[in-house]
């Protein structure tokens, strides 16, 4: 949180004249960062590839790029999404190596209790003579969402830039969409959430979606007040292994925590991309790399057969 | 239907010693509240109080004071709201099956099937609103509501049916709080007097009115029947509309609609034998009533066990990965035992039951018709929760209570509280409103009188003055 720099850096960005046509929302929009030479401050030394809006990747210094970020939006503008934006993941299986950081960092961010996993790593295997792999699972944001389908107070939508979204101030509790979810992305508020004092002051936005309110579902919501501000969700931007890719699909472009900005369809091309139960037809917004070639341990799966909680044995769990 | 008319019109003219009898053995219940009833009816109060006050406690906490948890979202709450819902089929299906086919043996009996329904979607309707975690933003159903979502297609048809089985069950009754208001307002307390005052709608004995109310009630009959059905359809899509394993199925709506049927019917059956024995009703709920009612849940049974076969034979005759791993659970697994005696306990064992004469005897009816309703309920749980402990993803390092459920001490309060003022509303209306149909037993003893009579006159000879249709 660089929220006390938020007002200030935005004001030197309108500054700089750049984009002065833009609207507010699509200034945020980039995941091709915004940068400016008019500028200059001192150089950090720390050089940052970056894609610029006519898809150039340059090498700037990173103490030149400029952050974008506003306050959190209203809720009709977090209901409209980013305009122009298709938001999309790929995690790639063959690098993640489960540490998870991808989870803490995500609780740190969203002020989560610890066994609350919006992006969770499970230990797969699909058989019994098949691999071992980690599978870290978010949102899928799907573009046929069964859980917005069966929202009664539209409390849940589905964004123009892709992103599927929960209203915390209009959500009454009926939990059908947690009911209707495949993929057990969804969780209650079942208790007065606990919260520090600071968080609970903080102003609510769907984009965000703290402070959490009592009787209300959340998820994962792919940090569209970072997207917004060109930065990449926590989950992304700490994953060690570079594993996790967000992008653009309108722009083809995918970005990894080391930065690295790769062209999407290609990525997708080349590793033999799928999607998790291609089959239920939700059409997810996340994509997999498959665990091939993978140069660190396999998840011990019996280890985790044994430890598995009562009742439920994953290794008879086809996926 | 000339029939009725027939009846009706002659109707007025039926007061003499016979119907006398009637209204005042029919009556007699009603503004009496012998020791026994008092203190049942206070049992019944402090339950429901006490399922108040822990409601309020869970409103305050959240309904982290439940057993629920991420996994089973949904528990005993929604079970029972789709048991109560079935129980509701009932009455009103039953009633109107039975008025539209004119079937003479239904006329004791349509009052106390009508208000079970009334009864049980009054509580049923407040289940899920019992498991909202926001219950005060429902105006937001009015404000936001999306026709797209299942659950609005639920508060539609259940609102639907609730105004419906109110009509249906108030319209019969009009005549008969008219006749309250006549004979009982001597010794009535002003609150009573009050009542049938009002709800009478000043309801005079006139030819006029009874072709009135005979209209009205021809229409309701009808009407009522396609929106019961659909009622318990759309509770059954709530369920069938997701991805999950186990719901996913095409056959749920009927297959709902039969469940409902099957322990509505039931609920009926132990309705009249809670009646006849409280009040004795003997002379009026007789053998007659008890072994068509068995015949007609002994149907209604049979149909359940066949959508059964096809609700879980024909996916297990296929294993598909989750759908297969969730009926191994079913079948062979943790649930193993209380789903086989579900299928044979409760289904096929009162089936058996009643498909004796002698099972359908007061006594032996009961006891089946109480092993299919507890059954019924104990069924609604079983398509509930397996289901949400076997979701696609494989349940991994969470904590042990979201992955497996039992109701806790919080939500049986509540949900016997729910029971128990099923149990208190049908006491007390039976306190207020004469639960066995006045009108229309002294219409069935006309119509049985005259019947005898044209049969005698027929024999005699010519019979072109007759009501030519008495047959």
């Amino acid at each position: 949180m660089e929220n006390e720099n938020n007002n200030k850096d935005r004001r030197n960005f309108l500054k700089l004249g750049i984009f002065t046509t833009a609207t507010v929302a699509a200034v945020g929009t980039g995941l091709s960062k915004v940068f400016s030479e008019n500028n200059p401050p001192q150089a950090s030394g720390k050089k940052v590839k970056v894609m610029t809006a006519d898809g150039k990747l340059v090498e700037v210094d990173s103490a030149h790029l400029k952050c974008c970020s506003s306050p959190p939006v209203s809720n009709e503008e977090a209901r409209k999404g980013i305009e122009g934006k298709k938001f999309v993941m790929v995690i790639d299986l063959a690098k993640c190596d489960g540490c998870a950081t991808c989870t803490v960092s995500c609780q740190k961010m969203h002020h989560t209790p610890p066994e609350r996993e919006w992006i969770k790593v499970f230990k797969m295997q699909d058989s019994e003579k098949t691999a071992p792999y980690f599978f870290p699972k978010p949102c899928y944001h799907c573009d046929n969402p069964p859980c917005t389908k069966v929202c009664p107070v539209n409390a849940t939508f589905k964004r123009q830039d892709g992103i599927v979204l929960i209203d915390n101030t209009r959500c009454i509790g009926c939990r059908f969409c947690m009911a209707a979810c495949p993929y057990s992305t969804r969780f209650f508020n079942w208790d007065k959430p606990e919260e520090s004092a600071e968080v609970a002051s903080m102003p609510y936005s769907p984009e965000q979606s703290f402070p959490r309110k009592m009787g209300t579902v959340e998820k994962c919501d792919f940090c569209p007040h970072m997207l917004r501000e060109g930065k990449l969700p926590d989950c992304v931007a700490n994953c060690a292994m570079n594993a996790i890719y967000m992008g653009d699909a309108n722009e083809d472009a995918v970005t990894s925590s080391s930065g690295e900005t790769v062209q999407l369809s290609k990525l997708l091309e080349d590793n033999a991309g799928f999607r998790y139960m291609e089959e239920l037809g939700t059409e997810p917004r996340v994509y997999y790399l498959p665990p091939k070639n993978r140069r660190y341990p396999k998840p011990e799966m019996h280890n985790e057969k044994q430890s598995e909680k009562k009742g439920h044995d994953m290794m008879n769990m086809k996926m | 239907m000339e029939n009725t008319q027939q009846q009706t019109t002659a109707h007025p003219a039926a007061t003499g010693h016979q119907s006398e009898i009637i209204r005042q053995e029919l009556l007699a219940p009603i503004g009496k509240y012998s020791p026994l009833n008092r203190l049942w009816i206070g049992f019944l109060s402090v339950i429901v109080l006490w399922g108040i006050a822990i409601y309020a406690r869970q409103c305050i906490w959240g309904l982290g004071t439940t057993a629920m948890r991420n996994y089973v979202s949904w528990g005993l709450y929604i079970s029972t709201f789709v048991f109560f819902i079935g129980i509701s089929h009932s009455g009103t299906l039953v009633s109107a099956i039975l008025r539209i086919t004119n079937k003479e043996w239904r006329r004791p009996i349509t009052r106390s099937a009508e208000l079970l329904t009334w009864v049980s979607l009054l509580f049923g309707g407040m289940m899920p609103i019992i498991d909202m975690g926001r219950p005060e933003r429902i105006p937001n159903l009015i404000l936001f509501g999306r026709l797209q979502s299942p659950l609005v297609w639920d508060i539609i048809c259940i609102g639907t049916y609730f105004t419906g089985s109110t009509i249906f069950l108030y319209l019969p009754m009009i005549p008969d709080i008219a006749i309250c208001r006549d004979r009982l307002s001597g010794n009535a307390s002003r609150f009573r007097k009050w009542i049938y005052r009002k709800l009478s709608l000043g309801w005079k004995d006139t030819a006029a009115n009874w072709h009135k109310l005979e209209k009205t009630m021809k229409i309701m009959t009808i009407i009522i029947m396609p929106i019961a059905v659909s009622v318990h359809t759309v509770v059954g899509y709530i369920f069938a509309m997701t991805l999950r394993p186990g719901w996913n199925s095409t056959v749920f709506g009927p297959y709902f609609v039969a469940g409902a049927l099957y322990s509505g019917s039931a609920a009926v059956v132990l309705v009249m034998v809670a009646f006849r024995k409280m009040y004795h009703l003997e002379k009026y709920i007789t053998l007659k009533q008890f072994n068509y009612m068995g015949q007609l849940v002994l149907a209604l049974t049979i149909i359940y066990a066949y959508f059964n076969v096809n609700e879980y034979a024909v996916p297990a005759y296929k294993m598909e990965s989750a759908e297969g791993f969730l009926l191994k659970e079913l079948f062979q697994g943790r649930y193993a035992t209380i789903f086989w005696t579900l299928q044979f306990g409760t289904v096929l064992f009162p089936a058996f039951i009643l498909a004796f004469p002698k099972g359908r005897t007061p006594l032996f009816a009961s006891i089946a018709c109480i092993i299919i309703v507890i059954g019924a309920w104990v069924k609604r749980y079983i398509i509930v929760i397996p289901t949400l402990l076997h979701p696609f993803m494989p349940i991994q390092k969470v904590p042990v209570t979201w992955a497996e459920y039992f109701p806790n001490w919080v939500e049986w309060s509540i949900t016997i509280a729910a029971l128990a003022g099923i149990f208190l509303v049908i006491t007390l209306f039976a306190k207020i409103f004469p639960i066995i149909s006045v009108w229309e037993v002294e219409e069935g003893q006309e119509f049985e009188r005259k019947k005898k009579m044209v049969d005698a006159m027929i024999e005699k000879e010519n019979a072109q003055q007759l009501q030519p249709q008495s047959n």
